[in-house]
């Protein structure tokens, strides 16, 4: 059976006002489909990791996107990266860079140059182009 | 008559060429110096043996011949090969004309501004018109390259280049330094045969229109010369500089290469040699297919090579590698075959250098192997958790021929570490090869199959397994040639996609087709084998949104849809995965088309 991280868990209370959106933010910024997950969860469905214990990656962004953030880096850091919930995804979020973008906004990285592909896309460079 | 040895004009021209000796003498010691380990047995254990000979070859093939251009396009062929080759023949025919003409020896720049210093020459030595008219002929042969290149900035297709290299301003500075050479040649030339009537047929005839328009005289003359050994000067200074270090760089690359050195995963002495190496010629902007299909002309080998070289290029050094699909197309376009790849995966390491924590796979330590002595492992990969028909089919193929096999990851897969290597994560990639590497000598299978061509180059390269590894598609064509494994021919007409990570990655191109001409009609698709097209749905790129993806892909499914065919064939699950929504056209991995068609042993 696969666990899907679904369980009861104890009565907390999110104090939305208090959320630091900072790091939300930045993720948006460099993960833009980010915001079209619909917390399906197949990705978690599809997981190799969470075959073999409690890694469950809708529960992780969710969390983040909840300015959550105690012990995330530590669950991040089980995954294989092999890009299984990409190709499961159907709201085309791109799950990899989602993970390592938050491994990277967590642990405080220098993500200056890190943009999304639009932006690197350069205008009219290069020699000549007919 | 100009009888002394030396004149103030050949300074610029000796100060370039010292400079440019002792410079790339220091740097070379440097790069050699950096070597690591592995590559310094390397070099230990096959310097006394006879590779030099074949590195003497292909330098010469591709240093001066330009082969591998020449196959690309005759014209582009000819450009460079003109260039280097012209030049080379120059400097080595102009050497033997100075040693006839001063027998007793002579300084190093008589050779080179040789018309100045023996306008007198031809009662000198037997062959002087002889040579005269050959030197004549191989600076045609020179301008000839360089009315090219010039037509090349203007108009580059007829050259076989959609788009050039976008160069900085050294090379620019440089480039122009290097286009100066041979018209000054020419007209210091002529402008000494007005004054003395020598040279050769060509410079004979330029010092007469000289005449004719009443420039014969001593000061122009002496100012073409200077010009000439002024452009020499500049171009030998900029050398180190600029991309044209690449001109002697290549040929020590060659050679270690031959010696069987290799790059590693850190930035090495014999990386430099491969950054040097590259002469920006810019091939590897074409088959980009982020270029083809989405216009990104920002980050392909030559820019990516240029940003890790360049210290003020190096802020661009991290968003240009990690913006790359690594489908391998640029390495097998790169005509100086430098390992693109690799050095791209240099810098995504470095920069996950600070997240790339390997503590987190402690979930691992319990997977127990199964006891398969005698059986052949099969390992489907996680890709092949999603399209289940590929493993299914290697069941009933295994079935089929009485092989017993363990599959290792029916239920649960431990990836092979590729993908986070390719991201940069080394460490991270190291623990699961442990485990992997632990689990399949454990169970003592005698044999390693896998779907995934990801795995198979994974399990091929970066693992050091003692048993064989293959390919599904190698171990059916095994099977079809040992007879053991019957197949029915159905009339099924199907193209073939070369995965990335299978054919370019480790040279699979024949087994696949074997394959499927056993079983069905193979038909030829415009772009295959090395030159295929990435599906786009590659892990390289963590960049690239789904829209973006899509476009590469359709791309490569028009290839495959063009002759026309009942079924698209590939085999690898995530090629499989990318093209199955794309069309009416169904998509089958080759394990599916064998298990369609085995004749059972008892009908």
């Amino acid at each position: 059976m696969k666990k899907f991280g679904f369980e009861i868990s104890k009565g907390r209370q999110l104090n939305f006002d208090e959320m630091k959106s900072d790091k939300v933010n930045k993720l948006l910024e460099m993960v833009p489909s980010y915001k079209w997950c619909i917390g399906c969860g197949g990705c978690t469905a599809a997981c190799s990791a969470a075959g073999f214990t409690d890694f469950n990656i809708r529960k992780i962004h969710t969390a983040f996107f909840r300015a959550q953030y105690e012990g995330l880096d530590e669950q991040l850091n089980r995954c294989m990266l092999c890009g299984k919930c990409l190709l499961v995804c159907p709201r085309g979020v791109n799950t990899r860079s989602l993970i390592i973008n938050m491994r990277r906004i967590l642990a405080n990285v220098d993500t200056v140059t890190w943009r999304p592909q639009r932006e690197l896309k350069s205008k009219n460079e290069g020699g000549n182009n007919e | 008559m100009n009888s002394d040895n030396f004149h103030l004009f050949v300074l610029p021209f000796c100060i370039g060429v010292l400079f440019l000796l002792i410079f790339s003498v220091w740097k070379y010691w440097r790069w050699i110096r950096g070597f690591d380990k592995l590559q310094r047995a390397k070099i230990r254990k096959n310097i006394w043996t006879w590779r030099f000979l074949p590195a003497i070859w292909e330098a010469f093939r591709e240093g001066l011949l330009h082969w591998r251009i020449t196959k690309k396009n005759l014209l582009l062929g000819y450009m460079h090969r003109s260039l280097a080759f012209g030049w080379f023949l120059l400097i080595v025919v102009g050497a033997v004309q100075a040693r006839l003409a001063f027998p007793d020896g002579h300084p190093l720049w008589i050779a080179i501004f040789f018309n100045y210093f023996e306008p007198s020459y031809s009662i000198e030595f037997p062959q002087a018109e002889f040579y005269a008219n050959l030197m004549d002929a191989l600076l045609i042969y020179v301008l000839s390259g360089l009315f090219l290149a010039m037509f090349k900035k203007v108009w580059s297709r007829p050259l076989g280049m959609k788009r050039t290299t976008r160069h900085t301003l050294m090379d620019r500075v440089a480039k122009f330094a290097l286009w100066c050479i041979f018209p000054f040649r020419l007209l210091s030339e002529a402008a000494t045969s007005s004054l003395y009537g020598n040279g050769g047929f060509m410079t004979r005839w330029l010092g007469n229109v000289l005449s004719s328009m009443g420039v014969a005289d001593p000061a122009f003359e002496l100012t073409c010369w200077m010009l000439y050994s002024i452009a020499l000067g500049t171009f030998f200074c900029l050398m180190p500089f600029s991309r044209y270090m690449h001109i002697f760089t290549e040929v020590f690359l060659i050679y270690f290469r031959q010696l069987g050195v290799r790059d590693s995963d850190r930035k090495t002495g014999y990386t430099m040699f491969e950054l040097s190496a590259c002469s920006r010629c810019g091939i590897c902007i074409d088959g980009c297919p982020m270029n083809r299909e989405l216009g990104i002309v920002n980050m392909q080998g030559v820019y990516m090579l240029q940003s890790v070289r360049n210290l003020e290029l190096q802020k661009n050094a991290e968003p240009i590698a990690e913006n790359c699909l690594m489908c391998d197309r640029c390495v097998a376009d790169c005509p100086v075959n430098i390992d693109l790849s690799v050095i791209r995966r240099q810098v995504r390491i470095k920069n996950k250098a600070a997240i790339d924590n390997k503590n987190g796979y402690g979930y691992l330590r319990n997977v127990q192997p199964f006891n398969s002595i005698g059986r052949v492992a099969y390992f489907g990969g996680c890709m092949s958790h999603l399209t289940p028909g590929i493993s299914h089919s290697m069941e009933a193929i295994f079935n089929a021929v009485g092989q017993k096999y363990w599959y290792m990851d029916k239920d649960e897969t431990i990836c092979c570490g590729r993908p986070l290597l390719q991201q940069g994560f080394e460490n991270q990639a190291f623990e699961l090869r442990r485990k992997n590497t632990e689990m399949i000598v454990n169970s003592k299978a005698t044999m390693l199959i896998t779907s995934c061509p990801i795995c198979y180059q994974s399990f091929k390269k970066e693992y050091k397994l003692s048993i064989p590894v293959m390919h599904h598609t190698e171990y059916i064509n095994m099977l079809i040639e040992s007879g053991k494994l019957k197949l029915r021919k159905d009339d099924r007409r199907v193209t073939y996609h070369d995965p990335c990570e299978l054919g370019r990655g480790c040279g699979i191109y024949d087994q696949p087709r074997n394959v499927l001409k056993a079983t069905t009609t193979l038909l030829k698709t415009k772009e295959e084998r090395e030159h295929s097209l990435c599906c786009g749905f590659n892990l390289g790129n963590p960049l690239l949104d789904l829209e973006q993806q899509t476009s590469i892909r359709n791309a490569a499914r028009d290839n495959l849809l063009a002759p026309k065919p009942d079924t698209i064939a590939t085999a690898c699950p995530m090629c499989k995965k990318a093209f199955q929504h794309a069309d009416n056209v169904p998509v089958k991995d080759i394990a599916e088309i064998v298990a369609e068609n085995i004749i059972k042993p008892n009908n």
